[in-house]
């Protein structure tokens, strides 16, 4: 384990302290869920006075992206000194004061490849949940096979116009700015006429709509832009190189997946959870019981292979590509695990907003995940041509 | 559970060293050729593990061991099951190693030192049925006069053919009074039947008829066999699970090497997805299974008297793991991957008999169930 030989006693002390003094009571719930989420953004409204304090005081402090450097508003924490944060954070049950895309991928992608000037105008107000990103990635055509992206910018010498569509963008209706991928040379081969750009979501032009799913409402909104025009300073890294940039953030997202799940087993165990689901007697049924062992078994394998890995990379050693693995077995079984509280709910769990609570919604919404952020399919051909070396 | 499932450098240096060793001491050839002979395993190599500190990997060092602890043990039981090398090593150094630290006394000690060195192997006699359920044993040890009279048979005595001495599981009440001997194997009254097992190691049916026991002969106390039991069969099944999570990644080795080479319509057939991604999904299992394995290694050693669910988590997956690594590896053999001459049949048997042998799936899935409160 990396340690940090700067006076790490006083770090924790003085974190601790400033923690108790500056996090309000209402924000030590550990609140988790979509409802307890700051997400910021021009037109985000709190949901209490506490959670416009906490955050505006944590972004002061640079801890609502506590690693980030404190030239562009983060906390120039060491990975030592995270790990700190993050026992002080849970020894009070505080809620993050902040999520967004800005923080979980455009901020990571500007500090590797962005201009200083970039990283300036970009990184301080998602830092300080002023603006609110989202990412264009998916298109209709461009699912699985993303690098064959359609939407077009073209060259108009002083700017770029915009025209395609994007699928997929969760939130873009709520968001201020969008993170794409779009075509900038449509003679290249499909990986080099890719760009990476910054598109604010407030040019003319620029329309969204929410998409229905088979579990009802969701956050996923299709976009589209009908010549919009961007300035051009606002490509990340070279013209034509944004596939580059693409690839970093798929496999940051992968690890970041892996690293920052809850685990499947999330403390209750599913026999547990079952057996409230089949009511009195418990879960009697053999077939379901010899189902649930074995999902369980599984599931507490995966939880530790999370750590394993985890363990891993605080001992320097980043597990790359094997996070593929994560992705898809974890995916896997938290599909299984469904089916499970659906077969003992029987016809009680098929109610919406029944007595368990949105049982079918969250057991069709599973099914998203072994599709999202990479399908099972492409996991195991990562896995299989990056680890196993077999032929593509 | 545990912090770290990460393998120290100890642990690293060790499995260096022991695959160095294997892969020219013991590669699957050498079993074939036990096999072939009509052996189940090779004293000569016996010797050298000893020699290297194999034997005494759980002894303490006043007895000449290496006492490394269960993660180490788990570790070399790991490379063994890559190369399915044959040997006494889990019923020895690791069950019996185990029940005899937890009892102190000079004869103990004694037993210890004679593992250590590898002049004693051990054999348990546990089983009485198809399946693993020692709560069931039927044999009984019936006092007489100032010792007892053990009468009855076990089934499947793991390396109980050529063993020096036995630990048995006999009733000597009702309900749980269960009690633990250590005896010689030539005690008169024992016969011992080899039984030409499918993985061509030892294994006996052991009766006992009349046999006479001593109170000196009792491992732990009277009628509280598992005390002294329970952490020797946890150790057992820890380090079964990693020979065969080994075993499942030396199958899985051959398998991979095959699909890259192996050449129908012009191309390796490793270049057809259908078989990239089961390769790839076996590859995943193995992977976490790995994970369960080393847990279990590190609860042994930190939290023994709580290990219990971590090592049927262990075997579980193991099991499941190793079946499906065989399986999948004679599939992708095809017809070759069928003939005797091919090795990934020895994989397959071995992982059948490493199932059954100290509890199957069933058995270690429901340990977890029950301990996850379902």
């Amino acid at each position: 384990m990396q340690t940090d030989t700067h006076q790490p006693e006083q770090f924790r002390t003085e974190l601790h302290d400033w923690l108790s003094d500056n996090c309000p009571q209402e924000m030590r719930d550990g609140g988790s869920g979509e409802s307890a989420i700051c997400w910021g953004g021009k037109r985000w409204e709190f949901t209490s006075q506490a959670q416009k304090t906490w955050l505006s005081r944590m972004a002061a402090k640079g801890l609502t992206t506590p690693t980030w450097p404190k030239a562009y508003g983060g906390a120039g924490l060491s990975r030592a000194q995270e790990k700190v944060f993050t026992v002080e954070m849970a020894a009070i049950n505080a809620r993050s004061p902040l999520q967004s895309f800005g923080i979980w991928m455009l901020g990571p992608a500007l500090l590797k490849f962005g201009t200083e000037e970039q990283k300036q105008t970009y990184l301080p107000p998602i830092t300080r949940g002023e603006v609110r990103w989202c990412q264009g990635y998916s298109e209709p055509g461009a699912g699985s096979d993303l690098a064959s992206v359609q939407t077009r910018a073209e060259d108009m010498g002083d700017h770029y116009l915009i025209n395609g569509q994007k699928i997929w963008t969760s939130y873009a209706d709520q968001a201020d700015w969008i993170f794409a991928l779009v075509r900038t040379d449509r003679e290249a081969s499909k990986h080099t006429g890719i760009s990476f750009i910054l598109i604010d979501m407030a040019s003319a032009g620029v329309t969204t709509r929410p998409i229905r799913l088979i579990s009802g409402a969701s956050v996923f909104c299709e976009t589209f832009f009908d010549n919009v025009k961007v300035p051009k300073e606002n490509v990340v890294g070279e013209v034509n190189k944004g596939w580059d940039i693409a690839k970093y953030l798929l496999t940051h997202e992968r690890e970041m997946i892996s690293g920052g799940a809850q685990g499947l087993t999330g403390g209750r165990a599913l026999g547990a959870v079952l057996a409230e689901s089949a009511g009195e007697g418990g879960l009697t049924d053999a077939t379901l019981r010899a189902e649930a062992m074995a999902c369980e078994v599984d599931a507490l394998a995966v939880d530790l292979t999370l750590e394993r890995y985890k363990d891993q990379a605080e001992a320097g050693r980043g597990v790359g590509d094997a996070s593929a693995m994560l992705k898809y077995m974890g995916t896997e079984l938290n599909k299984r695990r469904h089916e499970l509280l659906m077969s003992v709910g029987g016809s009680d769990a098929l109610e919406w907003d029944g007595d368990h609570g949105n049982l079918p919604a969250d057991w069709l919404r599973t099914k998203a995940n072994s599709i999202e952020g990479g399908t099972s399919e492409v996991m195991l051909s990562i896995l299989s041509r990056r680890v196993l070396g077999l032929p593509g | 559970m545990m912090q770290n499932l990460l393998r120290t450098e100890e642990e690293t240096m060790l499995a260096d060293a022991a695959r160095g060793f294997l892969d020219k001491a013991a590669p699957v050839s050498a079993l074939r050729e036990l096999r072939d002979t009509n052996q189940s395993y090779d004293r000569g190599l016996w010797k050298q593990m000893a020699e290297m500190g194999w034997t005494g990997v759980l002894v303490p060092e006043a007895q000449g061991g290496a006492d490394m602890g269960h993660a180490a043990a788990c570790v070399l039981a790991g490379e063994l099951g890559k190369t399915l090398v044959a040997s006494p090593f889990l019923s020895s150094a690791v069950i019996a190693a185990t029940a005899l630290r937890q009892v102190s006394d000079d004869r103990a000690l004694r037993a210890l030192a004679a593992i250590a060195d590898g002049t004693a192997t051990y054999a348990l006699a546990i089983d009485e049925s198809a399946k693993f359920n020692p709560a069931s044993t039927a044999m009984t040890a019936t006092k007489v006069g100032n010792g007892f009279r053990l009468d009855g048979k076990k089934t499947f005595v793991v390396d109980g053919g050529l063993a020096d001495r036995l630990l048995v599981l006999a009733r000597t009440g009702d309900d749980d009074a269960l009690t633990l001997f250590d005896i010689p194997s030539d005690r008169a009254g024992i016969s011992r039947t080899r039984q030409s097992m499918i993985d061509s190691r030892d294994a006996a049916n052991v009766d006992f008829d009349a046999v006479k026991a001593t109170g000196d002969d009792i491992l732990g106390e009277l009628d509280d066999a598992m005390s002294v039991l329970r952490p020797a069969i946890e150790a057992g099944q820890a380090a079964l699970a990693a020979e065969m999570s080994g075993l499942a990644t030396g199958a899985f080795g051959m398998t991979v090497g095959y699909l890259k080479e192996r050449q129908q319509f012009g191309v390796p057939i490793g270049s057809f997805q259908a078989l990239q991604h089961r390769a790839a999904h076996l590859w995943c299992e193995i992977e976490v299974t790995a994970s369960a394995i080393a847990n279990a290694g590190r609860m042994l050693d930190q939290d023994p008297d709580n290990a219990t669910l971590a090592v049927s988590l262990a075997k579980a997956r193991a099991t499941s793991t190793a079946k499906l690594a065989v399986s999948e590896g004679v599939q992708m053999h095809g017809g070759i991957g069928m003939t005797d001459a091919f090795d990934i049949g020895f994989y397959m048997k071995r992982a059948r008999v490493a199932a059954e042998w100290l509890g199957d799936y069933s058995y270690h899935a429901e340990q977890v169930a029950r301990l996850r409160g379902f």
